[in-house]
């Protein structure tokens, strides 16, 4: 089942990062999401926040759980998906796009290619099931 | 590591449903089949079976069984009519709670006690020693199964599956019945603010009494619903939670449970204790709040003043996002000062001061 989008990538802490130039488009995968269940609340840094590789950048929350959300690169906070403070819900119907999170801009470029592909991504799943 | 976990007569029931089977209580239970929130609603507004055969069931039978029951428990066994149940709590000598309970008294001599799961070594062992000499003791817990069906179409779902008798039972009574030919106890109660009944059958029995109630309970939009959607009914309906809400450092009073505390109801185990703490008047007490910012209370959680963060009041026992009400909710304890409806505090949430304000309970009561 292919079932990760290909031209993304992907952290062991199930989020998805899709490149564009410096910019990083981050969000969660859709077995994060199958984890999480219903999403209730989605706490998220504001725009200008420094954020770190593999650090923790927000929380997300479902009906029974919390978990950290954290960055897959290093660089600069420049957009925030504000419409999720008010329709978390959105991350569970979309995942890949109305549900994303942040987007930000590199400092390290080259963290980018660390981050594993869809392939590798899925096989990582289906181990730690 | 954990022990090995035990399995209801029902597990292979949930595997097939899809069930999410998450260790609780020492039990592999559901926390959910479809979703939290799904379930929650259809148990608002249709119906959900629950399988809780986790729950412990505890006999006693003799002359002084009722006599035994009486001594146990904060609340007024002796009272009980044959076929009536009634919720406790059931203390130590220090007047803090060991768990709460329901007792049905289901004949002259025989009364039925339900525990938590969690608690059920520990009051078992405690009943068995009041009943010593005096009357016979049994833990059923391990052959007998509990399922709940919730909701207001749960009348009439009983009634297609044949149990017409059981469906007349009023509000916390229980009858000896059959189900769609399956031999059990049904009992008009439960755990989530809405009308309902439990059913006590032997643990063979347990699934074809599931099976019945899901078909019959088709054409009513029934669906199986797990302890997650549990949680969120029982909170919104303001129902306590053994280990969060209430616990041995809890005394009813505070807890907001006076009203199973009859202190004249002959000598019982706590009753010295838990006149004095009346007398003495409660110190804090356990509130209903609503979040009044973005954030949702867990239990653990710091309650705080909002004007000086660093002041501790209390902690939060609950919280959840409510599904029926589309609000994050809570219970915790706070200063008596503290406590009147329209008080605003903080919660902390992960070093973040949220506040949040005091507000009549339960959050939700259904229309009668």
């Amino acid at each position: 089942m292919a079932q990760y989008p290909t031209d993304y990538r992907y952290t062991k802490e199930h989020e998805w990062a899709a490149r564009d130039g410096d910019l990083v488009k981050v969000g969660v995968t859709s077995y994060a999401v199958e984890q999480l269940g219903d999403v209730t609340l989605v706490d998220l840094p504001e725009v200008g926040t420094e954020v770190q590789a593999h650090e923790r950048f927000g929380d997300i929350e479902s009906v029974k759980t919390v978990s950290e959300l954290f960055a897959p690169v290093s660089g600069e906070v420049v957009e925030v998906n504000r419409e999720l403070d008010d329709s978390p819900e959105l991350v569970n119907e979309g995942p890949y796009d109305k549900g994303w999170m942040v987007v930000i801009r590199m400092s390290e470029p080259a963290e980018f290619d660390t981050l594993m592909d869809a392939a590798r991504y899925e096989d990582f799943v289906s181990k730690s099931e | 590591m954990t022990g090995e976990l035990q399995r209801t007569p029902l597990y292979e029931t949930h595997r097939k449903l899809g069930a999410r089977l998450v260790p609780f209580a020492g039990f592999e239970m559901p926390v959910q089949y479809e979703g939290i929130v799904k379930e929650h609603h259809a148990v608002r507004q249709r119906a959900g079976i629950f399988d809780v055969s986790h729950m412990g069931e505890l006999t006693l039978r003799g002359p002084q069984a009722v006599a035994v029951a009486d001594f146990l428990v904060t609340n007024a066994v002796a009272k009980l009519a044959v076929g009536q149940a009634l919720y406790t709590v059931c203390c130590n000598e220090e007047g803090t709670i060991l768990d709460d309970l329901i007792v049905y008294r289901r004949g002259d001599e025989d009364v039925l006690i339900v525990c938590n799961a969690s608690n059920r070594g520990k009051i078992s062992a405690h009943v068995a020693a009041v009943a010593s000499g005096r009357c016979d003791f049994d833990d059923q817990s391990d052959g007998t199964a509990l399922l709940a069906l919730q909701g207001p179409r749960a009348e009439a779902i009983v009634r297609a599956a044949g149990g017409d008798p059981l469906a007349d039972l009023g509000f916390f009574r229980s009858a000896e019945g059959q189900l769609a030919g399956v031999p059990c106890r049904a009992a008009r109660t439960g755990y989530t603010g809405e009308d309902g009944f439990e059913f006590f059958c032997r643990n063979e029995d347990a699934p074809a009494l599931w099976d019945a109630l899901m078909s019959a309970g088709e054409p009513h939009g029934v669906a199986p619903a797990g302890l997650g959607a549990r949680d969120t009914l029982r909170l919104e309906a303001k129902l306590c939670l053994y280990g969060n809400d209430i616990d041995e450092t809890t005394n009813p009073f505070e807890a907001g449970l006076g009203w199973v505390v009859k202190l004249d109801h002959g000598d019982f185990i706590g009753r010295e204790s838990l006149v004095a703490i009346k007398e003495a008047g409660i110190r804090r007490k356990l509130v209903g709040f609503e979040m009044v910012g973005r954030g949702i209370a867990r239990h653990g959680y710091p309650i705080v003043d909002l004007e000086r963060p660093q002041e501790r009041l209390g902690v939060v026992t609950s919280g959840s996002p409510s599904p029926t009400l589309g609000k994050n909710i809570g219970l915790g304890y706070v200063p008596v000062a503290h406590s009147k409806i329209g008080t605003r505090f903080g919660v902390e949430i992960r070093g973040k001061v949220i506040e949040a304000v005091v507000v009549k309970t339960p959050f939700y009561k259904r229309a009668k």
